[in-house]
């Protein structure tokens, strides 16, 4: 069913596919927001950032400043391979959101287990 | 016919029906919330070892002191061999999108070249983290004394000559014994070099066990990931996606290969640099 939609608009101007679900909409693909130069400008950021990090890991920064240091460009290059690689910056929001909230979750469960972690000593 | 029915809809009614609302097919659909569940299951395994490492913070060994190899290099060289996987993962995750953009081109000789390197890269990973098992498992030449009570003490090796020096131990927390006390504790305690799941030499037991687990589920979503691009790769020489006239699957690959980049990213923070 689905295939002889393929076939007829095989000529279409647009570059696309079909949902193939019930609705069987046409899903356009967006090639200028993920051109060749932004692949490559993400690559050189996510290598930048990585060789900074191998860098300070032997400074005399103190310890506690480095790790919060890692944490965020740890982040920031989670936010560039899920956006640009993954592509979902150009994914509607909405679907974006229901992706990135549920890890709010996360958060929670990291703050009260590294609390629990702490006193885990006192109970042996 | 049902495609002009739909586009008729007025924008503003996403979830009224009549439309895909995510404006995304089911199986990229399907991908993303696997991913999300699959995150949800390597972040517990990593917070877990969040735990463990602050309830045994003062004598949690160092991945800086752990691993310290580099092929055909002698020498205390921590970090950079990470590094270097990084670099392998990120790069065939570079590839990765090449084979999509490709695809998004329509062009099929240019997709399997793409999915050629990011295999090669996949695999190149993968030998990689053998070889850091291997240095793991088999530890170093001094080795370490394990005391009763699980207690590691590791000879120190003098800094000029890189001898391995019996009359000084380390102990967890930089603390150090020399002379008759260290020569009992070589006395009574088991050597032992590497590690396995039971105990290892370069400190708590449960180190080696969160190294071995959290990086082996990784290096199984990496091994199962190059399978699955493999097969991708054989379709597109087959033409199959010609014939489909879109290279979505491709896409979706890309998703769960961009996703092992993506949980590396954070083994490597949270295992080697923090």
């Amino acid at each position: 069913m689905s295939a002889e939609h393929h076939n007829n608009d095989k000529h279409d101007s647009k570059h696309g596919y079909y949902t193939g679900d019930i609705h069987n909409q046409f899903i356009e693909e967006h090639h200028q927001s993920n051109s060749v130069s932004s692949i490559w400008k993400t690559f050189w950021i996510l290598l930048a950032i990585t060789l900074f990090e191998v860098g300070i890991a032997f400074t005399s920064i103190p310890h506690s400043i480095l790790i919060v240091i890692f944490i965020v460009l740890t982040i920031v290059k989670a936010y560039y391979i899920v956006a640009y690689f993954m592509h979902l910056k150009h994914e509607k929001k909405s679907l974006a959101y229901s992706i990135v909230l549920p890890f709010l979750l996360i958060l929670y469960l990291i703050v009260m287990a590294l609390a629990e972690g702490n006193y885990l000593n006192l109970v042996g | 016919m049902a495609v002009e029915a739909t586009t008729e809809k007025p924008k503003n009614k996403a979830w009224g029906g009549g439309v895909s609302p995510y404006n995304v097919s089911w199986g990229k659909m399907y991908m993303w919330f696997f991913l999300v569940s699959d995150a949800f299951t390597f972040s517990s395994l990593i917070i877990a070892y969040g735990v463990m490492r602050h309830r045994f913070a003062d004598i949690w060994p160092l991945a800086n002191d752990v691993f310290t190899h580099f092929p055909f290099i002698e020498g205390h060289i921590p970090l950079a061999y990470v590094g270097l996987m990084t670099f392998i993962l990120i790069m065939s995750s570079v590839t990765m999108v090449l084979a999509v953009d490709a695809g998004h081109k329509r062009n099929n000789k240019a997709v399997a070249n793409w999915m050629l390197l990011t295999i090669i890269g996949g695999f190149m990973f993968l030998g990689s983290q053998a070889w850091e098992w291997y240095h793991f498992i088999h530890g170093t030449e001094q080795g370490a004394y394990i005391m009763n009570d699980g207690t590691v003490a590791r000879p120190s090796i003098n800094a000029t000559t890189h001898e391995i020096d019996l009359n000084t131990l380390l102990l967890p927390g930089g603390k150090t014994v020399s002379g008759a006390e260290a020569a009992e504790i070589i006395a009574t305690s088991e050597h032992f070099h590497g590690a396995n799941m039971v105990k290892n030499e370069y400190g708590h037991p449960l180190f080696g066990d969160f190294f071995f687990f959290i990086t082996g589920f990784h290096g199984f979503h990496v091994f199962s990931g190059v399978m699955i691009n493999i097969i991708i790769f054989i379709n597109v020489l087959n033409g199959v996606y010609i014939k489909r006239g879109h290279y979505e699957q491709v896409e979706k690959t890309g998703l769960y290969w961009h996703f092992v980049d993506l949980v590396w990213v954070f083994v490597f923070t949270f295992f080697y640099l923090v």
